[in-house]
């Protein structure tokens, strides 16, 4: 009898929630199911996108998102469960047929072709072959209508990464999509930038079209999409209505746990100078490299100077002059560390007198895929007497430290000593930044030091970072995520096509201020806007 | 004496342009395939061997074609259907030409057959200045119409589109849908047809006979040509036209008795073959006009 009662409110509450929702379902997942061997990455995944609607997909780096949308889109097939499209049971057996369907999607790293034009790349992804003239005209309108302006005869590697997004989504538009899959759209853009997307979206939800918007950042989730679907390690934790939670619980539901905090910085800052850098010029040595102009930079001990930057400006030619990948005498005035003149000096020579760095790509530049982590340690740690003495390797020793830097730095290992290649992209990275930090570095050089690194996985890094600085050690970080900086340093500067901004203070920047220097406006014009 | 003697250059360039057009799709399309001299020699062999025993050029010539596609299409089974190293099977297919038709020809060594006609009648060679260029055969002819249209399909049609999209990116095609293996399949059969075509014209033509190893590192040459054209169809003309100059002038010089060393000038094609090729890497143009995904195994992921 109560049974029966509570099935009945039951389908009276569905019955509510029906009526109330003028839109129906454009597409839903039921018990959709993907695994890989014996790895389960999506878990049955259910939840649905309606008409019109932006909807998140909220979650870590690995919880599923990148996986569920490949089967939407037809680059996966699903172990098991079903799409429906508009209430019909559908199986989508590639990109084609999903962009029959109407659904159009934009690759976290495009699928666009560097040395092909935009038109030429917009050619490629429609079906039906139109006339050069005529395809020219129809970009240029649906350019017009959605305000994105874009000159079809250039090269895709010309444009700004922010251009070849539109030009990705543009392709996507001009097959008018019923749903457009943005996969994690805001990653390489500026705040400014992220700001036109979504003025886009929104015209774009506005005239029918469903987006799904997947990202693991919750300001931006709960800023523009209606619902969110939150992931946790393949499975849903929820479906929840954007504007009604805060981004605490959004993030309390995206870990599974209270996330750590980063501890704040006690400024032991000394005035002793530990890096001195003035005048360093590097020209370019492709067409694709950005030219360094002038580069001014002085860090004390202490101290955690942030650069600031979309990628490619810069940041790479700037860490090899540091590291000594890249060394000259005559483009470079002053580089000195800890006193020393250090611009003839090899990477290995810079890291016996105590310089530490990490750059930005762990796969194969700061770790050797195909090789153990205690491999691993020995390459950053062949000048330690107890790691080689007579130029033979002390394998106990050598053991020893690398056990301390997995335990120290919580990395989980599946085996013993396992291949670099086999940990996970946040437990190799917290590998590779405890194996700088555990030599006590006086100066430290890193790179993205949390780039596609969990959230438990980056407070971690981020601590460890803060800890070495207030053990006296002056230390560069070059990052694209304002957040971090905003975390880690004391002051922060940006570069920009190959130059570097005034430094401020944390306390006087923003992001906004930030997002216009990295977009290239310069200080003056900001300090106009300012009066 | 000087129109015979751009005759001969002509004619040394036609097997290099078709052989290099040829390879010239195939890398666009993203496979590299160091075959081309096996694929060359049993094309040679194959057209000899037809020709000889039903008496018809037209046979032998198909017979050419026919035999380097099917050459290339165990190259396309390695490479592209267990996605081996494009370099070391592309190597070994060399060796494996070579042995082969070697093996076949053994008993067509010393035969004759009559080559190619020209197309025009034989005193349009007599005109002044264009004579030469009038005392081509059929095959001559259409190598110069195969580099246009293979100009015009790549560069004018869409399939031509996907095709050279499919070697720049070919994640990126496969997520557009493009079957990047069909396209480079096709690729790579037209680029053995093409280099069957090529070996079929020494025998059919520049010299009626068959030797083993007669190719005599022409397909390696085309290689070279390729990237000395930087990928563009109509440079592979001028490129091969270069070639052909030196080969001959090597050939011509010691007709001529000239005191240097006939091993040095016979090297003088491989020099300049690497000398090409030193030059344009240091002007850095090659590395950004080579299809980015050039011998980069496709492995689709379902």
């Amino acid at each position: 009898m109560i049974k029966c009662s509570f099935i009945e409110i039951e389908l009276f509450k569905k019955k509510i929630t029906k009526s109330m929702k003028p839109h129906s379902a454009l597409l839903e997942s039921r018990d959709i199911s993907k695994s890989f061997g014996s790895f389960i990455a999506n878990d049955k995944i259910n939840f649905n996108i309606l008409e019109g609607e932006i909807h998140g997909l909220l979650g870590e780096n690995g919880a599923g998102k990148s996986t569920f949308v490949k089967m939407v889109y037809g680059l996966l097939e699903p172990t098991m469960g079903a799409l429906f499209w508009n209430g019909n049971p559908i199986k989508i057996r590639g990109p084609q047929e999903a962009r029959n369907f109407g659904i159009g999607m934009v690759f976290q790293h495009f699928s666009l072709f560097p040395t092909l034009t935009v038109i030429e790349n917009i050619e490629l992804a429609l079906s039906d072959t139109q006339a050069l003239p005529e395809l020219r005209k129809t970009i240029i309108e649906k350019s017009q209508e959605f305000g994105i302006s874009v000159d079809p005869d250039t090269y895709i590697r010309d444009l700004s990464v922010g251009e070849q997004q539109r030009v990705e989504i543009l392709r996507c538009l001009l097959q008018n999509p019923k749903l457009l899959i943005m996969d994690e759209p805001t990653s390489v853009l500026t705040p400014q930038e992220s700001e036109q997307l979504f003025v886009i979206l929104n015209k774009l939800a506005a005239t029918g079209c469903s987006v799904l918007f997947i990202s693991h950042k919750l300001k931006e989730v709960k800023e523009i999409t209606q619902r969110a679907t939150i992931l946790r390690r393949g499975r849903v934790v929820d479906t929840v209505t954007s504007s009604e939670v805060s981004t605490e619980q959004l993030a309390k539901m995206m870990v599974g746990s209270d996330p750590q905090h980063v501890k704040p910085k006690i400024g032991t800052k000394s005035n002793d100078i530990l890096v001195q850098i003035s005048g360093l010029c590097r020209p370019a040595d492709t067409p694709f490299s950005t030219p360094l102009l002038d580069i001014n930079l002085d860090v004390k001990a202490g101290e955690i100077v942030g650069i600031a930057g979309i990628a490619g400006n810069g940041q790479s030619e700037l860490m090899e002059a540091l590291t000594g990948e890249w060394r000259s005498r005559d483009s470079i005035k002053v580089l000195d560390v800890l006193g020393v003149d250090i611009r003839d000096y090899s990477p290995h020579k810079r890291r016996q007198m105590g310089i530490g760095f990490l750059p930005e790509e762990r796969n194969g530049h700061s770790a050797v895929m195909g090789m153990t982590l205690t491999e691993n340690t020995l390459l950053t740690n062949h000048n330690n007497p107890e790691v080689q003495k007579h130029s033979i390797i002390q394998n106990d020793n050598l053991e020893k430290l690398t056990s301390n830097i997995i335990h120290d730095y919580d990395v989980r290992t599946p085996l013993q000593n396992p291949l670099a290649s086999s940990l996970s992209g946040g437990n190799l990275q917290k590998f590779v930044v405890g194996r700088e930090i555990i030599k006590k570095p006086s100066v430290f050089f890193v790179a993205q030091p949390t780039w596609g690194v969990d959230i438990g996985a980056t407070k971690f890094i981020r601590n460890a970072l803060i800890d070495l600085a207030n053990e006296g050690c002056g230390i560069i970080v070059i990052s694209q995520d304002l957040e971090e900086l905003f975390e880690l340093a004391d002051s922060i500067s940006v570069l920009f096509r190959g130059k570097l901004s005034e430094r401020k203070p944390v306390k006087e920047l923003n992001s906004q201020k930030i997002g216009l220097l990295m977009g290239g406006e310069d200080g003056a014009s900001l300090a106009k806007e300012h009066s | 004496m000087i129109d015979a003697l751009i005759l001969t250059i002509l004619m040394t360039s036609v097997p290099l342009v078709l052989a290099a057009t040829g390879e010239l799709v195939v890398e666009r399309s993203g496979v590299l395939n160091l075959g081309l001299e096996g694929m060359m020699l049993m094309g040679a062999v194959s057209a000899f061997a037809f020709t000889y025993a039903t008496g018809s050029l037209f046979i032998g010539l198909l017979a050419g074609i026919i035999s380097g596609a099917v050459t290339a299409a165990i190259f396309g089974f390695f490479v592209l259907g267990l996605a081996t190293n494009q370099v070391a099977t592309g190597l070994a297919l060399t060796i494996f030409g070579t042995g082969l038709s070697g093996l076949i020809g053994a008993d067509f060594v010393g035969n004759a057959i009559t080559g190619l006609p020209t197309l025009f009648p034989k005193h349009f060679g007599d005109i002044p200045f264009i004579g030469a260029f009038l005392s081509l055969d059929i095959v001559a002819y259409s190598s110069v119409i195969i580099v246009f249209l293979v100009w015009v399909f790549l560069f004018k049609t869409k399939t031509g589109l996907i095709l050279r999209a499919s070697g720049i990116s070919h994640d990126s095609a496969h997520s557009l849908g493009y079957s990047v293996l069909k396209v480079r399949w096709c690729a790579v059969l037209f680029g053995g047809m093409m280099a069957g075509l090529s070996g079929a014209y020494l025998p059919l033509m520049l010299t009626p006979h068959w030797s083993e190893g007669m190719t005599s590192g022409r397909g390696w040459i085309a290689l070279a040509l390729v990237v000395f054209a930087s990928w563009m169809p109509s440079r592979i003309i001028y490129g091969a036209i270069l070639f052909g100059t030196i080969t001959i002038m090597q050939l011509a010089g010691q007709a001529r008795g000239w005191t240097i060393p006939p091993q040095l000038l016979s090297s003088l094609p491989y020099l300049a073959t690497i000398l090409v090729l030193v030059l344009i890497s240091i002007r850095g143009s090659a590395k950004h006009a080579a299809p980015s995904n050039l011998t980069i195994p496709f492995i689709s992921s379902k």
